[in-house]
């Protein structure tokens, strides 16, 4: 079995007034958690629904461990929609079973299956409850167990945390991770960049239908902090100023003076402390790493400048 | 590991049968369709029938004797009352004037003055009467002897009996019978179509509002949801059916006696033509071919209602394309009655082949025994064109998943359909 088991190449999707997805590609590591980051209408859900055989790319491969994706592929998926629902005349334990039978579960290995996870959520009152008595989170806590019970190795969540309270997000969160560390592979896309900072192993960032950053996550925020330090001291900011590049920032929560610094090398820190250390009392010293928030507001914003420049460019060409 | 077809039958029909809508209309309708057989039995049994009563003012004194009253009307022969007084005496409900030359003239000579109008029924009777006096007053006048006798004795009722040359053994056939049997099978097709495949289509919309379809497009492929779908609820149909059969027969079983003194009003026509399809054989494979329609037409009418509620994504927008839907079945089912009259044209031939009339048009004609081969053309072609629906529903199904709150055009579905 090689590394990868999900791996989009090239995929190109158009619909009637505009291109979903131009030219992306991506590569998921089994057995790791795997972003699909973007601002709404990027092309995050088509991708999605491409993985799961639910509509075709125009062109590009889908290669799932290592053959092409057929629809036989989806036995082993388990997806959660972002726009999801549960019949609602039907009883939960009911429906639950349905949907794991469509999956090829034998009702008796279902039900099994699915009382322990009831029980794991504290959710087992809610068996002969219809939908439509339920919250629309407990609802979703349902279509969650439904979307994992029959062990698919590769689990899609788009937007999962939608519509939970903390709370609930939390033991969701748990559970991703507990399939994960289980063998489980994990697909999932999201707004909320403190969840990528918790969960994800590696991310790809898609931005008006162009994958604009893939990497690991760590690697990312190591490229992109542009390696920044923050000082805090006390003493006069004025003995400061004059090493060069340093920008004096305000004071920090504890109540210490701060300035910041770019240092491209290791070098640069060991020069730097010395000077600092010289001028005034280092109370700390950090690098500062940028949040998924920030990368995400750097890189789409970058991004959208670029493709605003090619497109003026284009347009001036053909005038 | 079940096949998902299984699964999705299952879920259809089991959620359909245990709904309390299911089991309150099941019960119900037999119980109104009893009633309202019953009720003008036992409206008759209970409105005592208020008598009119009707004075007879008749100056040609010939008519007067002649009339015979019923229940409903009773003649009271006052022909020396002047009209007036007659008028004002309310203890009359009507007067009828017979002037002096209503046998030369009827249509100037007889008058009915009436409190209030009379029932159309009243009206019948008492116009009735006066014609058969008339008649027979005029009839008097000729002087032939034993005229009343020759008349009954001139008398045909001529039951024709017909039999198809092109068949080898003389299967009588009754154009009455075939008649009836093709209106039946035509009507029960057209209530199936309208309930049960609209059933369908709503179905597929509810997945939609839902927003569990993703879920279900995920687990399921969208051809074999949609065949589930219709087998699902196709077999809620015959259950409901089965259930009817069974009520009616038992209350009709418990009813009989009571109804055993009244009058048996079969149509002789009708118990004729039973007793001449006498060839067991031929109404066996009628009744299989029946069937094979009947089925076909349902499959064929539900896989378009399941295209248009995958097109849509509300009630609002199917309601407009079901009632187009259902236009060809009404001209099929007239078309069906236009074709019992000529069974054998080459537009009874196309319309039994086209699978939008074929199932109609087939119940009118099966009856009057055509060659095979169209049999089996039509059926052919009616069940390839419902596969052909239900893998075109399926592409549908599909793409429409994208179009939440935007309404399709026609081109677009047409492209969606080519979509791999």
């Amino acid at each position: 079995m090689s590394d990868i088991i999900l791996q989009a190449d090239n995929i190109v999707k158009d619909f009637t007034r505009h291109r979903a997805l131009d030219d992306v590609s991506i590569a998921v590591p089994r057995g790791k958690v795997y972003g699909l980051l973007g601002p709404n209408g990027a092309g995050k859900t088509t991708l999605i629904r491409i993985i799961n055989h639910i509509t075709a790319p125009d062109s590009g491969s889908v290669t799932f461990n290592g053959h092409t994706l057929t629809a036989n592929d989806i036995v082993n998926i388990g997806y959660l929609p972002e726009e999801r629902g549960l019949y609602k005349k039907m009883k939960v334990g009911e429906q639950a079973i349905f949907f794991a039978r469509l999956k090829g579960l034998s009702r008796r290995d279902a039900e099994k299956a699915l009382k322990e996870w009831f029980d794991r959520l504290e959710i087992s009152e809610w068996w002969n409850k219809k939908i439509e008595e339920l919250s629309k989170g407990m609802a979703q806590k349902v279509q969650f167990i439904v979307t994992v019970l029959h062990r698919p190795e590769l689990l899609i969540f788009d937007e999962p945390f939608s519509g939970f309270d903390p709370i609930n997000a939390g033991i969701l969160k748990r559970e991703i991770l507990r399939l994960r560390d289980e063998g489980a592979t994990v697909i999932f896309s999201t707004h909320n960049m403190a969840s990528v900072e918790e969960l994800c192993d590696e991310i790809s960032l898609i931005n008006r239908s162009h994958n604009i950053l893939s990497g690991r996550v760590a690697e990312i925020r190591e490229r992109f902090s542009g390696r920044r330090y923050e000082l805090s001291y006390t003493g006069a900011p004025d003995a400061l100023a004059g090493i060069e590049g340093v920008s004096l920032g305000g004071i920090s929560p504890e109540g210490f003076a701060t300035a910041t610094i770019a240092l491209p090398g290791s070098e640069d820190v060991k020069a730097f402390l010395a000077a600092a250390n010289a001028a005034v009392d280092i109370n700390g010293f950090r690098r500062i790493m940028p949040s998924m928030d920030d990368i995400f507001v750097a890189a789409v914003e970058a991004s959208n400048a670029q493709q605003n420049t090619t497109e003026k460019q284009s347009t001036d060409q053909a005038e | 590991m079940k096949s998902a077809l299984s699964i999705v039958i299952s879920r259809e029909y089991l959620e359909r049968v245990k709904r309390k809508s299911f089991i309150i209309s099941t019960l119900l309708v037999p119980v109104l369709m009893i009633a309202l057989t019953a009720a003008p039995a036992l409206i008759m049994l209970f409105t005592d029938s208020e008598s009119k009563t009707v004075a007879v003012l008749d100056a040609t004194g010939n008519i007067a004797p002649r009339l015979a009253g019923n229940d409903e009307v009773r003649f009271i022969v006052s022909s020396d009352e002047p009209l007036d007084s007659a008028r004002a005496n309310s203890t009359y409900d009507a007067i009828l004037v017979i002037g002096p030359g209503a046998i030369e003239k009827p249509a100037e000579g007889v008058t009915l003055y009436s409190h209030g109008s009379l029932t159309m029924a009243t009206n019948a009777m008492i116009t009735n009467q006066v014609e058969d006096a008339i008649e027979d007053v005029r009839l008097q006048d000729y002087n032939i002897e034993n005229l009343k006798t020759i008349l009954e004795e001139v008398k045909v009722d001529l039951p024709l009996t017909v039999i198809d040359i092109d068949k080898e053994e003389d299967t009588a056939t009754s154009s009455a019978l075939s008649y009836f049997l093709a209106l039946i099978m035509d009507m029960m097709l057209y209530m199936f179509i309208l309930i049960y495949g609209q059933m369908v289509m709503t179905s597929i919309i509810e997945e939609k509002s839902n927003r569990v379809l993703e879920l279900v497009v995920s687990s399921v492929k969208p051809a074999q949801l949609m065949m589930g779908k219709i087998i699902g609820v196709g077999l809620v149909a015959i259950t409901q059916i089965f259930i009817w059969a069974a009520i009616v027969g038992l209350c009709s079983a418990w009813v009989m006696p009571l109804m055993a003194n009244m009058p048996a009003d079969a149509d002789p026509e009708l118990i004729g033509a039973v007793s001449q399809l006498s060839d067991v054989g031929f109404i066996i494979s009628l009744f299989v071919y029946m069937i094979l329609f009947f089925i076909g037409g349902y499959l064929f009418y539900s896989a378009i209602f399941a295209a248009i509620g995958s097109a849509v994504d509300n009630i609002q927008d199917a309601s407009q394309l079901s009632s187009i839907a259902t236009m060809p079945v009404i001209i099929g089912i007239i078309a069906s009655m236009a074709v019992i009259n000529n069974p054998s044209s080459s537009m009874a031939f196309w319309l039994s082949i086209f699978p939008f009339t074929s199932p109609m048009t087939m119940m009118s004609r099966l009856p009057f025994g055509i060659p095979l081969w169209e049999t089996i053309l039509s059926l052919v072609v009616l069940y390839a064109s419902f596969m052909f629906l239900i893998w075109l529903c399926a592409k549908i199904y599909r793409v429409g998943i994208f179009m939440y709150g935007k309404k399709p055009t026609l081109i677009e579905i047409i492209r969606w359909a080519r979509y791999k």
